[in-house]
């Protein structure tokens, strides 16, 4: 008898072994069933609703899916060898119940149990991906989520450089930019995603080219257009989180209220001089999320607005709020942590400080208390920074 | 007993009502009386702030700490002593 095979009968004689279709049974019960075979081997089907973490990563890995050792953790690989020595090691882990999957994955498929392909990332993908793929909160499948993630972006201008950027580097799969103004020199000192060599193109398209320099293997998609009352629900529609990067208020209104028709969140972020302003708003189940108009039920009349030629911006304040701005929207799409909602963090660029305010739902809001439905209209124009 | 001072955050574009300043010094007792002791003197500021029957306009906000006032008592909300109020506009800049 070889040293393997002493090894495997002494293996089987402790560790508990089931047949694919118990292992069916359990894992609908609530037991995690892991595939342990190699991403090669896995690429072409493993078990649906499976966890897969290649045995050479499966001590390293397996408490960030499988956090309380009670559970039951079943093992599978091809024939049901190399989930034996898995199991033994989880076990010397510390999980309590480990069982092996008699058969591996060979079983599975022959008994007719279900199968699924998983979505896969080539070399290069993996390559540019690498630092979410370590990231347990992303990893590949949170990759794969953003990459079926649709964001449409208002405004390519301050807010949008940094915002359509970084979306853009992590693999966000399809970008909308909606602007209807041309790139001029006065943008360069803020709007990082244009360039001297592309001064008089249409936003949307020099925009459109720098994206794709930076990740050829999204899709940018560009409107060449004003958002107005007619057109922002065939616009915005479609689309996982909208982000408004708008620089006017009747814009932000009519975003606002588009979105809230849609039930799409509207990542939200306002600038003027050193101040910024960035917030959540719907996008939840009625009355779980505030919305603009909680926070500012309607817009000042012009007379109390400054003049837009007074309105300035420290060029690096678009970057400050925009890439919150980004960071909110990509929490949105992987669905991590607590969104930016139901406050309104408040950036002091000159002190240096953030200062967050409470935003709660408004039960008389206009737009989002019940019954109520948003009316889309173009207000007149303001200018209030 | 002299009233509580009550430090009041302007926001950038009502700072011109303020020598520019990002935070001024005012006594109150009351949100109302903070706000009369901020814009004294200034027709224009008060405007701004303000409608003609005295209340609150609804494109401000001022919070008290990190909360709405209109949500506290409103304008005749009572300051502790050492309050910060924040006044707030929107911003619309992108």
């Amino acid at each position: 008898m070889s040293l393997k095979d002493r090894r495997l009968a002494d293996l089987r004689a402790r560790i508990a072994e089931v047949t694919a279709a118990d292992a069916l049974a359990l894992q609908r019960k609530g037991a995690l069933l892991v595939d342990v075979r190699e991403d090669e081997e896995t690429a072409t089907g493993s078990p649906a609703g499976a966890l897969r973490l290649p045995r050479g990563f499966l001590e390293l890995r397996i408490e960030e899916k499988a956090p309380d050792p009670a559970r039951p953790v079943l093992l599978m690989c091809a024939g049901g060898t190399r989930s034996l020595f898995a199991a033994e090691d989880l076990l010397r882990l510390g999980y309590e119940d480990v069982r092996s999957v008699a058969g591996g994955f060979s079983a599975w498929k022959a008994a007719g149990l279900p199968v699924e392909v998983p979505p896969q990332l080539d070399a290069a993908q993996r390559e540019r991906y690498r630092r979410h793929l370590t990231m347990p909160e992303v990893g590949e499948a949170g990759q794969h989520r953003l990459l079926r993630s649709r964001v449409a972006l208002i405004g390519a201008g301050g807010l949008g450089s940094p915002i359509a950027l970084y979306l853009a580097a992590a693999g966000v799969g399809r970008l909308t930019l909606i602007d209807d103004d041309r790139v001029e020199r006065s943008n360069l000192q803020r709007q990082i995603l244009h360039a001297e060599s592309r001064l008089g193109q249409r936003k949307v398209e020099s925009g459109r080219a720098a994206l794709l320099d930076l990740n050829p293997t999204i899709e940018v998609v560009s409107h060449d257009t004003r958002l107005e009352a007619a057109n922002v629900l065939d616009l915005l529609a479609g689309h996982d989180v909208v982000v408004d990067g708008s620089d006017n208020l009747p814009t932000r209104y009519l975003v606002n209220d588009a979105c809230l028709r849609l039930g799409v969140p509207n990542v939200y972020g306002a600038i003027f001089r050193f101040e910024g302003q960035v917030s959540v708003f719907g996008g939840a189940a009625p009355g779980l999320r505030p919305c603009y108009r909680c926070l500012f039920p309607e817009p000042p009349p012009a007379e109390y607005a400054p003049s837009c030629a007074e309105a300035g911006v420290l060029g690096v304040l678009p970057g400050v709020i925009g890439t919150i701005m980004a960071a909110e929207t990509i929490k949105l799409l992987l669905g991590l942590g607590e969104p930016l909602a139901g406050r309104l963090l408040l950036y002091d660029g000159l002190r240096g400080e953030f200062n967050e305010i409470a935003v709660p739902v408004d039960p008389d809001c206009p737009s989002c208390s019940a019954g109520a439905r948003p009316e889309l209209s173009d207000i007149a124009a303001v200018c209030a920074g | 007993m002299t009233t509580a001072e009550v430090t009041i955050r302007v926001p950038t574009p009502l700072r011109g009502f303020v020598g520019g300043r990002d935070q001024v010094t005012v006594p109150g007792a009351t949100v109302r009386e903070a706000l009369a002791a901020l814009t004294a003197g200034q027709d224009a500021f008060r405007d701004r702030l303000f409608t003609a029957e005295g209340e609150l306009r609804r494109f401000v906000n001022v919070y008290l700490g990190r909360d709405d006032v209109r949500r506290l008592g409103g304008l005749e909300a009572a300051l502790p002593a050492g309050a910060t109020l924040t006044l707030m506009v929107a911003l619309a800049g992108g």
